[in-house]
């Protein structure tokens, strides 16, 4: 407004949808377990301003308080699989996750 | 006096518990009389509350005891309740009086044995299943009783199991008394499925007041009752345990094959009298012509037999055939009077042949007797006044019941009262000469030195002797009560049958009443001494006077009981054996066959599947966008863009 330009929905949605992309993007590139682990969160957070916006425009408190759900879930997550990845860096340091596939069927 | 009820069973179940834990360290004879205590008690508490009973007026003769609710469950509720009435009282006292008796003699009988306490711990167990069976106030109970009693049977039977032939003895009884299980279950589910409860009084009165059960349907529930009665009390075709029961220990089989458990079909067949009156027709006509059949087929092959226990075995199964043409026709008070007798004169007549066995050293073919009477004289004595009471001779008890049941069948039939004389008249016979082989002629246990002096065997004197206190004291008890049991029910007055009015209250009016006259009754009766008189006296001129050859009598079909039992067990060996085969083969390919393939078709395809699991993290998020991208294209081209 301020500037005299309207920033609607869309442009909101524009970015998360490039947030997500990115994200979802060096989830299948990188091979760095803590990078992977950024890009699930901008992951997440993509999915959060999606549902801001979408709150916002629909006057819908639901939206946010999605988000507040996603934050505490994301926490909880970010708990246990940081705790994961220092384990498996404990014992192989500079380990790419394709190295850590002991799980195989 | 209603708290009671419970310590009749409670007794042989504290004393079975007890023998459980400290059998082993009571030891002979301890653990023996604490058994005969055990059941002595309930003994008295059934006096008492038989005296109870007693000094209330006729229809109130009942105490209902519910201890716990057994089984709830929707509409099916079970009490564990039990019912004194004139009837189960009647039933616990000779079970608990004879009973006791028996484990007493018992303890000399199993002197020596190295399972001495185990044995008492099976007895024990039988008298409070026997006890279960008799006093509980629903079907369900009764048939608790009935399947433990046909458990401890079976323990009993096989006691001696070493023997394979004793284990396999065992095993009959317990598969031949299924098969009446399944009647008597049968029964019990369409009882409940028409009546909604197998309470004993619920489905007396709903029959009774309400008319609940049509004729069609109580003569579906008395065939199968019927069967299950056939099975536990050794009728056509399902007798063929009770002759091989015989391996047991001789106490088992005074007790439980002739004294008790023989007689629960005849106890359950009363006890629904209602049931049985309103099916009437065909189904009753079954239990008496099979019963009367019974008779006539075990009384033959009774007169062949040369093992002195089968001889009464083959009798036991006989005299159950007279109660059956009783309870058949209707006159239940005539079965339950020869039920009363019959188990004091029969478990007498078995424990005195234990006696003759345990002074004979084992030793039970008759043809080796012979004048054992001047070596056991009171053993001879006693078993004397038996054969007197089971061959008809009065004033003897077997002459007065016996003479009920011949009036049963006049009543129903006279083809069915000659034949049944016939059967009357061929046990005084058998028991004849039972007793002449035994105890009378010429001795014949001195020979057998001889023939083991051939074979340089062990050549032990056979010194007869007679038995200890223990044993000849219930001896002397149960001849007493053979002798004068017939002043139960004397058919003079109506004062005089005691038993018939004391069983009036759980009869409702279904007791048949003889269509004979006064005069008829006393000649049927004089012919009834008649037709025992002469199986006695042709017994003595073949068996006293040696004036016929044994082998004209003793053929060899008979002595194989028409050779029914070799029939079936070919028939079970041959093509009963190939279609038990055949469903074995149908289980283990077909039913296994198709548990085990769906097992093993998951099996093989995970085992493909697994190869997708690669452990890689990289491609599992692929596969996650994938799908999601999956999914939204879904979505999309559903908004139609």
């Amino acid at each position: 407004m301020i500037l005299g330009l309207s920033i609607g929905p869309e442009y909101y949605l524009a970015l998360s949808a490039l947030l997500f992309t990115i994200g979802a993007g060096g989830l299948l590139i990188r091979r760095n377990p803590l990078v992977m682990f950024m890009c699930i969160e901008l992951m997440l957070n993509a999915a959060n301003l999606a549902f801001i916006s979408f709150g916002k425009e629909m006057g819908d408190l639901g939206g946010q308080l999605s988000v507040l759900f996603v934050l505490v879930v994301a926490a909880a997550e970010v708990v246990i699989g940081l705790a994961i990845v220092v384990a498996v860096m404990r014992r192989r340091p500079k380990a790419s996750v394709d190295e850590v596939s002991v799980l195989r069927g | 006096m209603t708290s009671l009820v419970w310590l009749i069973p409670g007794f042989p179940l504290i004393g079975f518990t007890l023998l459980l834990i400290f059998g082993r360290r009571l030891g002979e004879p301890q653990a023996g009389w604490l058994a005969t205590a055990t059941v002595s008690g309930s003994f008295l508490s059934a006096l008492a509350v038989f005296f109870g009973l007693a000094t209330k007026p006729p229809e109130e003769r009942v105490y209902e005891v519910t201890l716990f609710e057994w089984i709830p469950s929707g509409e099916l509720s079970v009490g564990m309740g039990f019912l004194a009435d004139p009837l189960s009282i009647a039933m616990a006292l000779f079970v608990t009086g004879v009973g006791a008796l028996i484990h007493m003699y018992a303890i000399g009988y199993m002197h020596g044995d190295p399972k001495f306490s185990k044995f008492f711990l099976y007895l024990n167990l039988f008298v409070f299943a026997m006890l279960m069976l008799v006093l509980g106030d629903n079907l369900l109970i009764t048939f608790l009783g009935w399947e433990g009693v046909g458990a401890c049977s079976y323990f009993l039977i096989s006691f001696w199991h070493e023997e394979p032939a004793n284990a396999t003895a065992g095993k009959k009884a317990f598969v031949t008394n299924r098969v009446g299980d399944w009647g008597f279950m049968v029964a019990m589910f369409l009882l409940f499925f028409n009546i909604g409860s197998l309470k004993y009084s619920d489905i007396f009165s709903s029959v009774i007041e309400a008319d609940a059960l049509t004729q069609t349907t109580a003569t579906g529930i008395v065939v199968m009752l019927f069967i299950g009665a056939a099975g536990k009390s050794a009728q056509f075709p399902l007798y063929l345990w009770l002759p091989d029961a015989m391996a047991g220990p001789t106490p088992v089989s005074a007790l439980i094959h002739a004294a008790t458990m023989v007689t629960s079909g005849v106890y359950l067949l009363t006890r629904m009298n209602p049931v049985l009156a309103e099916a009437a027709g065909w189904s009753t006509d079954l239990i008496w012509i099979v019963g009367l059949f019974t008779a006539l087929f075990a009384a033959t092959a009774a007169v062949a037999q040369n093992d002195i226990k089968k001889v009464l075995a083959y009798s036991t199964v006989s005299q159950l055939g007279f109660m059956f043409v009783a309870v058949g026709s209707g006159l239940y008070v005539a079965a339950i009077f020869h039920m009363i007798t019959h188990a004091f004169f029969k478990a007498l007549l078995f424990l005195g042949a234990g006696s003759v066995i345990h002074g004979m050293h084992h030793e039970q073919d008759m043809r080796k007797y012979g004048a054992l009477r001047k070596a056991m004289p009171i053993t001879a004595f006693t078993f004397i006044i038996g054969w007197l009471a089971i061959a008809g001779i009065p004033p003897f008890s077997g002459f007065w019941s016996k003479d009920e049941v011949l009036l049963a069948a006049w009543n129903e039939n006279k083809i069915a009262w000659v034949m049944l004389l016939a059967a009357a008249v061929m046990t005084a016979f058998y028991m004849s000469r039972l007793v002449f082989m035994t105890f009378f002629g010429e001795k014949r246990w001195g020979t057998s030195e001889e023939e083991a002096h051939d074979n340089e065997t062990e050549k032990h004197e056979i010194t007869p002797h007679e038995s200890p206190v223990v044993m000849w004291l219930p001896l002397v008890l149960l001849s007493g009560l053979a002798a004068i049991a017939g002043l139960l029910n004397l058919p003079f007055s109506h004062d005089t049958k005691h038993l018939e009015k004391w069983l009036e209250p759980i009869l409702f009016g279904n007791e048949v009443h003889v269509n004979a006259s006064g005069q008829t009754k006393w000649l049927l009766a004089v012919i009834a001494i008649i037709g025992a008189s002469v199986g006695v006296i042709a017994a003595i001129f073949v068996y006293l006077k040696n004036r016929v050859a044994t082998s004209k009598i003793e053929h060899a079909i008979l002595e194989d009981a028409w050779r029914f039992d070799s029939t079936v067990s070919s028939f079970m060996d041959g093509p009963g054996r190939r279609s038990f085969e055949a469903t074995t083969w149908f289980d283990q390919n077909i039913i296994d066959g198709a548990v085990n393939g769906v097992g093993k078709i998951t099996q093989r395809v995970s085992t493909r599947l697994r190869s997708t699991q690669t452990g890689l993290i990289r491609s599992y998020a692929l596969g996650m966008v994938i799908g999601a991208v999956a999914i939204i294209a879904y979505f999309v081209s559903r908004m139609g863009f």
